[in-house]
């Protein structure tokens, strides 16, 4: 199909967890997330326990989207960086490497300068991140493509009707 | 663009409910909201405008259960379907897995079904897919009307090569859970197939 999905393995993920972590903690805000650009919640750290994050990545991914819209109307290649001022809690958004949403929500606790500073720092190891990842899925595919057997190689029909059956 | 996250074993994949406008999206969408159980869904988000018209998108992620081992979750988005939301069409449709094609049964409707599935065609070209190799779905809806376009002429009309086909009454559920089955399937089988 020209597209190649998303492949999450646990030593990035652990990575990017760290990473949402250190963030969390050097910019004082209350959560951080990252959402893939089809709305896919990556990882998320901070104040998530009455947060309904598979929503906010749906609606951050849509925001993303329609500001992209409305950058290309306009002629600009994109608007990198969304802020939403709220009366007790902000959010920032920001592109990381044109592939992932980086989501900052904070309070009165931090500010605008300093998420923008943190925020810096974290892409770009976030970018790196997901440069490995990228290479890592051509890895697999390429050993797909030479027969090694992926762990949905195995899937039946019965499994699927199961997943209908409750 | 199926999302596999290895770490946590979830797969996440994205079906968009495509159609004319007033075709019966969101009732398809709001049918399986109102049935599953509350484990298996989180929350139904619309963003419609204030005569309930879709303005940007309806969401429901929803659990199906694991299959081999890995929490299988789908992500279920409506376009809204009126001519001039075009532009918004296109972004939901990025990183679509799989697509259910709603089309009204009303004879009236028969036009404004065939135009959405031409722009169907043309949307899925610009985000790089081909309606003929991805997962695909063809719901006949409003069945229970008496103005109705019969089947054969509806398929001779809609069909884009071998989907599946289903009738269906959205508002009273007759089709709608045949029709994620099968579309989920597809996507399912897609991933089997290495996604590629």
């Amino acid at each position: 199909m020209g597209h190649s999905n998303i492949v999450l393995y646990e030593e990035e993920y652990q990575q990017i967890k760290t990473i949402l972590g250190r963030l969390n903690q050097e910019a004082n805000a209350r959560v951080v997330f990252l959402v893939d650009k089809n709305g896919q919640q990556i990882a998320a750290c901070g104040e998530i326990e009455n947060l309904d994050t598979t929503s906010l990545a749906s609606l951050t991914a849509g925001n993303v989207a329609a500001t992209d819209g409305l950058a290309k109307l306009i002629g600009e290649k994109e608007f990198s960086i969304l802020f939403h001022e709220g009366e007790r809690d902000n959010i920032h958004i920001s592109l990381v490497g044109k592939r992932v949403i980086l989501v900052i929500i904070f309070d009165e606790r931090s500010s605008l300068g300093l998420v923008r500073l943190r925020v810096k720092r974290a892409s770009i190891e976030l970018e790196r991140v997901f440069d490995t990842i990228v290479k890592k899925v051509e890895m697999e595919r390429q050993a797909q493509e030479t027969g090694t057997a992926s762990p949905f190689a195995e899937i039946t029909d019965e499994d699927i009707d199961n997943l209908f059956s409750s | 663009m199926t999302f596999i996250n290895y770490a946590s074993r979830e797969i996440n994949c994205k079906i968009v409910y495509y159609g004319p406008g007033l075709g019966g999206k969101t009732t398809n969408i709001q049918y399986i909201y109102d049935t599953t159980n509350s484990d298996s869904k989180g929350k139904l988000i619309s963003l419609a405008t204030e005569t309930d018209r879709t303005l940007f998108f309806d969401f429901l992620p929803l659990d199906l259960g694991t299959i081999r081992g890995f929490k299988t979750r789908f992500h279920l988005y409506t376009v809204p379907g009126q001519v001039f939301y075009d532009a918004s069409r296109k972004l939901i449709l990025k990183g679509v897995d799989g697509i259910v094609f709603v089309a009204d049964s009303q004879d009236e409707r028969m036009d404004a079904n065939i135009e959405s599935i031409s722009n169907l065609k043309i949307n899925l070209v610009e985000n790089g897919f081909d309606i003929s190799a991805i997962p695909y779905v063809l719901q006949l809806n409003k069945r229970d009307l008496p103005n109705i376009t019969n089947i054969d002429e509806m398929v001779k009309e809609l069909k884009v090569q071998d989907e599946p086909i289903f009738e269906a009454v959205a508002i009273k559920g007759i089709g709608v859970m045949e029709t994620l089955k099968a579309v989920a399937k597809q996507v399912i089988m897609e991933l089997k197939r290495g996604g590629k």
